[in-house]
């Protein structure tokens, strides 16, 4: 990788890493196309000198349409379960479809063609077939005001319980799909990158709030980054948190807040959530000794008690405290930003429940 | 949309019709008497009685098109030309079966001759056909799809998305549906709003052609125009062939609790089989002779599928965790 012959760190943001993925992958593979609804907008009013109205939800798929025009940009009808199977078929006879569901709340619509069909063929068909598809998904809450700022509406804050879940856990479930959840721009790209090039279907969920607010040092040239595996984001000794993407953020400013208390917190990045990466996720335990998962799912059959579970079966030598989740509300999202504030978890809570594990003497 | 009559199928086809619509009947004929007698092969649908609708598809399109399916998909499998012996050694359990035995009979699949696959999600299968001609429109192949699916599939959303995806994007889909008068247990009658499949194909902007289905010869001309529409790039077209499966929605249903016997004599009547022996040999375009031969030969097929069935190794148990991803791409 020749990644540093800039002059200066380039930085984009995490829609922009993830839509210079794309647009790079396009110009590698025509087999590539891009479907979803209004993935560029204003369809066939180009007449009118109107093109690209939207280009996504989160504007991360700008300027494909112009560059690869509508055999391989797609904007579709509204039509989920339509156009997530024809993706199946597609992906099936040749193509290698990047399908883009507007929010993850809007799973309900084509749940059969990711649970039933993409995730199984493979399997089913005796490895006969593969389905090379990459399903875009925006998730999550911003647990804060509506946020006007950066390249376009950004949906989450007070978008109430029909657009604003997390729901990966419902993906996760499924054999047979890989889901990825980035938490910066560096990894979005990378991530995107292999989801794009890997031969089975792999589910991206990207948070919303993430989209224009992400912006890190993003190599230019194309690279990838690895479907399975989770990354230490922080090194340290005296216990581990686990976060799951925007969590992750929230982890790292509840450790900088422990750090002034003298507790030296060890984050992990989940990043896959199917394959998880149990092996780091043992090892951190084995070196931390304590265990805070913190997950922006709800909490009944989630990842955050799917990894707590594999802790006490794996770990159990080694944990010197009970694990703890610390999950969104197992309600409905609210609407009033003085409920949704306290609805999905913050930093202060999670440097609460790490400082109390650490400071408790727990008898074994 | 009216059809030119009597286009004249050459004499290799009536051939191949024929052998494909009697291997259909005498391999599943065989499959109901193993079943019951006590193979364990899990949920089978027959098909038996509706072999005219795989069949005259079929002869309009080349081996390189893809055909989507049903549940009910044994009949797609041989039209579309899937071995009988691994089709048989998949419904057993074998690792010799189409998907090594991981699939059974409602997930035969052969991708060599363009089967997408049995597929038992009612519905799913027309937009797998739908993304296959997307494939061919990007790829610039010249292929085309063709989607089963039966009355009772007409009625969930994802055929009416389908169609209309296909529809505005302009693909090479034949929409074929077989209508055989029941959702499992559900008359027709009593769940089609508005009382013809049909006529559904103008609301999608496309032409809709219904054949009666117990005739191949009607079947493979309203096939051929859809086919030729489709890959002139013309878009897609729905073709409703009225059929009748002779038995219950799964072998085990008994379908006397929800029709009569005498709607199912009347049916087996008009069987589709009888109705192709009774043209060919009445305008003098096969010889006894030539049927017979190839019923001889469908006996044998069958047989031979079963012995190898049967003589087939069951999967490794390592086997159970092969296939759940696809080879890493690194």
């Amino acid at each position: 990788m020749t990644m540093n012959t800039q002059k200066h760190i380039r930085e984009l943001t995490f829609s922009q890493a993830v839509n210079e993925a794309i647009r790079q992958e396009m110009r590698r593979d025509p087999a590539i196309i891009i479907m979803g609804e209004d993935v560029a907008g204003a369809a066939g009013r180009a007449y009118l000198g109107l093109t690209e109205a939207w280009g996504g939800p989160l504007r991360a798929t700008r300027g494909l349409f112009s560059e690869f025009g509508p055999e391989r940009v797609l904007d579709t009808p509204i039509s989920e379960m339509g156009f997530m199977g024809a993706a199946v078929g597609a992906a099936m006879t040749g193509l290698r479809p990047i399908v883009e569901l507007m929010f993850v709340d809007l799973i309900g619509t084509c749940y059969d063609q990711l649970m039933n069909q993409a995730a199984k063929m493979c399997y089913m068909m005796g490895g006969q077939i593969h389905v090379p598809m990459l399903i875009r998904i925006p998730y999550g809450t911003h647990g804060g005001p509506y946020d006007t700022s950066g390249g376009g509406p950004v949906y989450g804050g007070g978008a109430a319980a029909q657009h604003s879940q997390t729901l990966y856990s419902v993906l996760a479930h499924i054999p047979g799909l890989k889901v990825v959840v980035p938490s910066s721009a560096y990894n979005a790209k990378g991530l995107t990158i292999s989801a794009i090039r890997d031969d089975g279907p792999v589910v991206v969920m990207e948070h919303k709030a993430l989209g224009s607010a992400a912006r890190g040092h993003v190599p230019e040239d194309p690279y990838t980054f690895p479907l399975g595996r989770a990354v230490v984001a922080r090194s340290g000794k005296d216990v581990t948190l686990c976060g799951i993407g925007r969590m992750t953020l929230v982890c790292l400013e509840a450790a900088d807040m422990l750090a002034s208390d003298g507790i030296d917190v060890e984050v992990l990045d989940i990043i896959s959530l199917a394959p998880l990466d149990e092996t780091t996720i043992l090892e951190s335990i084995k070196r931390t000794r304590r265990l805070v998962v913190v997950d922006e799912d709800t909490p009944t059959a989630s990842m955050a008690r799917d990894i707590a579970a594999r802790a006490a079966d794996k770990a159990f030598d080694w944990l010197i405290a009970p694990v703890k989740t610390i999950t969104s509300e197992n309600t409905p999202v609210p609407f009033a930003s003085v409920l949704e504030a306290h609805y999905a978890p913050r930093s202060d809570q999670v440097a609460l429940v790490a400082s109390e594990l650490v400071r408790n003497k727990w008898r074994r | 949309m009216q059809l030119e009559t009597k286009k004249s199928m050459p004499r290799e086809q009536l051939l191949w019709v024929y052998q494909r619509m009697t291997l259909i009947r005498i391999f599943e004929e065989k499959l109901r008497e193993l079943i019951q007698s006590g193979v364990p092969t899990g949920p089978v649908h027959l098909y038996i009685g509706e072999e005219a609708v795989a069949v005259g598809v079929c002869a309009a399109l080349k081996q390189s098109d893809w055909i989507s399916s049903t549940h009910r998909g044994h009949g797609h499998c041989i039209a579309k030309g899937v071995d009988v012996r691994n089709m048989m050694a998949e419904i057993f359990g074998k690792s010799t079966g189409t998907n090594h035995g991981k699939g059974g009979s409602m997930h035969i699949t052969d991708f060599r001759v363009g089967m997408l696959g049995v597929n038992p999600i009612v519905g799913s299968g027309p937009t797998h056909a739908v993304g296959a001609a997307l494939t061919s429109k990007v790829l610039g192949y010249d292929r085309v799809a063709a989607a089963f699916f039966g009355d009772g599939a007409s009625n969930i959303g994802a055929i009416h998305e389908a169609m209309n995806l296909a529809s505005i994007w302009k693909l090479g889909v034949v929409f074929v549906c077989e209508n055989n008068f029941y959702a499992d247990a559900t008359p027709i009658e009593y769940a089609l709003a508005g009382g013809s499949i049909v006529n559904r194909a103008s609301a999608y902007g496309m032409p809709g052609i219904r054949v009666d289905g117990q005739d191949v010869f009607e079947v493979w001309e309203a096939a051929v125009s859809a086919v030729t529409r489709a890959r002139a790039g013309q878009g897609p077209t729905l073709v409703e062939c009225m059929t009748y499966r002779y038995y219950g929605h799964h072998q085990g249903d008994d379908p006397l609790r929800y029709r009569t016997a005498e709607e199912e004599e009347g049916a087996r009547r008009r069987d589709c089989i009888d109705h192709f022996r009774g043209r060919v040999l009445t305008e003098g375009l096969l010889k006894v002779s030539d049927l017979e031969t190839i019923d001889a030969e469908n006996q044998r097929l069958v047989l031979e599928a079963v012995e190898f069935a049967e003589s087939s190794p069951l999967p490794e148990q390592a086997e159970l965790h092969s296939d759940v991803y696809s080879p890493d791409f690194s």
